[in-house]
């Protein structure tokens, strides 16, 4: 248990002091969600129909964005071989780091989405389906976004090939994160939707991370 | 039983044995594809026009069983991952990575004679229908497979992540396609034409059927010229690196 705690702390810290942390991903967040009213025009009405599928699929591609840097740094200066000696063995190895990945990089993006939200004119009973929803669906999108760093671990520019293996896996979460919220907006109840989004969450989070250390076992061979 | 196929996969396992065993094949194959594509064909001319469609129905003979056969060899190219990963027999990657291309071929083909038959029939090349969402989806999860194969140098080492990336996102398409269907019928109510079911005229089935089988023959035969191709590639490759080697590093260039 401590070491699985130590491992997360350790890359917590990494992933907070690398590059801007867990704020670059926020940022792209932040530019990308402006960039929508500039292009879709600024109609409260077409916002708030909008934003809910807007919010998350700018939360995807911010979370893709920092799963390049999961693995990579360690792989390279051989860090990886060394973790995988630890007891943990590798579902934990990669739960670990995804968890601290998270705490980076996906919360901020969950603390900040009502602040967006009230950009767009979500009204105030969507708010909250939306950071749960949010909530939910951010660390499936680490788990299953490790599958994609852990496959196309040592590939060149790796970066948009994770993007292409790992969207279609995103798909059910964006529609039942989406769902939930609109349900909300139109006044019907959001549980149903939030209770099967956090079902296919675990589902990613039993079932992600045997698929990652797997593929993490072909380039540790 | 498991006596007879474990004693077909093992002689099977041998590429030299496989390429033999797949040239002798592939005449009797493209024969029997290609004629019963032509009876199929010409049962679906002489089928009658439908009551409400009239003559284009008849784009259902080529764009149905191209999906079918999306669906099949994704199938294929999972289950055959799984081999890979389960029995380690030596030509299951190389039939995961023979299949993909096609299957993405007929998932294409399918979502274009499916847009070609929607505008007649719904006035619409495309609609965020379930099934198109996830015929959409999974045309997708093709490309990101090609893609990882042809990221990765070493033919091995990327039959081991492709199989992952196969297993994962066969797994994952009943999910995509339950999902999908649940988003559409929260948001799209749509009065779509729903041409399938049971209650099709038998007059129309079999020219179907015999498509269908026409097709699963077609991408056998394919199949088959695509593993020999990727078998032979492997070879030079390993001959590549072998005169390499020989030469002291200083290569053919």
């Amino acid at each position: 248990m401590s070491a699985f705690i130590a491992l997360a702390r350790r890359d917590l810290a990494l992933a907070l002091r690398a590059g801007g942390g867990g704020l670059m991903g926020l940022a792209f967040f932040a530019m990308t969600l402006t960039l929508v009213p500039l292009g879709v025009g600024p109609e409260p009405a077409v916002l708030a129909r909008i934003a809910p599928g807007l919010i998350f699929v700018a939360a995807a591609l911010a979370a893709l964005l920092s799963l390049e840097r999961l693995f990579q740094a360690d792989y390279e200066d051989g860090g990886l071989d060394l973790l995988w000696l630890s007891p943990l063995g590798g579902p934990l190895i990669v739960i670990a780091k995804c968890l601290a990945q998270w705490a980076a990089a996906g919360l901020p993006l969950v603390i900040a989405a009502p602040v967006f939200a009230l950009m767009f004119h979500l009204t105030g009973p969507a708010i909250a389906p939306l950071v749960g929803a949010l909530l939910i669906a951010t660390p499936a999108f680490f788990v299953i976004g490790s599958l994609g760093a852990a496959l196309t671990l040592g590939v060149r520019r790796g970066g948009l090939l994770i993007a292409l293996l790992v969207l279609p896996l995103y798909v059910p979460f964006v529609i039942f994160g989406v769902a939930a919220v609109d349900a909300a907006q139109m006044g019907h109840p959001a549980a149903p939707h939030l209770m099967l989004l956090g079902g296919l969450s675990l589902l990613a989070l039993i079932f992600a991370p045997l698929a990652s250390a797997a593929a993490l076992r072909i380039s540790l061979d | 039983m498991s006596d007879v196929a474990s004693r077909l996969t093992t002689r099977f396992a041998n590429p030299a044995q496989f390429l033999s065993v797949a040239e002798k094949a592939a005449p009797w194959l493209w024969g029997a594809a290609l004629a019963t594509l032509a009876i199929g064909l010409v049962l679906a001319f002489r089928a009658p026009p439908d009551y409400q469609q009239g003559m284009s129905v008849k784009i259902m003979y080529v764009h149905v069983p191209a999906a079918w056969l999306a669906m099949m060899c994704y199938s294929v190219m999972a289950g055959a991952s799984a081999i890979g990963f389960i029995f380690r027999h030596p030509l299951a990657d190389v039939a995961a990575k023979s299949a993909a291309p096609i299957g993405a071929v007929f998932t294409a083909l399918a979502l274009v004679t499916g847009s070609l038959w929607g505008k007649p029939m719904w006035g619409a090349y495309w609609v965020w229908d379930a099934r198109l969402t996830s015929m959409l989806v999974l045309l997708f999860l093709y490309l990101g497979y090609i893609a990882l194969w042809a990221a990765i140098e070493e033919p091995v080492r990327a039959g081991r992540a492709a199989g992952i990336l196969a297993i994962a996102g066969f797994v994952n398409v009943p999910i995509i396609k339950f999902s999908v269907d649940w988003w559409n019928t929260l948001h799209q109510p749509a009065s779509v034409f729903r041409m399938d079911g049971p209650a099709i005229a038998p007059s129309l089935l079999w020219p179907l059927l015999v498509m269908g089988i026409g097709y699963t023959l077609l991408f056998v035969a394919l199949l088959l010229v695509r593993m020999q191709t990727e078998i032979l590639e492997r070879r030079a490759r390993r001959l590549r690196l072998e005169a390499v080697d020989r030469s002291g590093g200083e290569g053919l260039l």
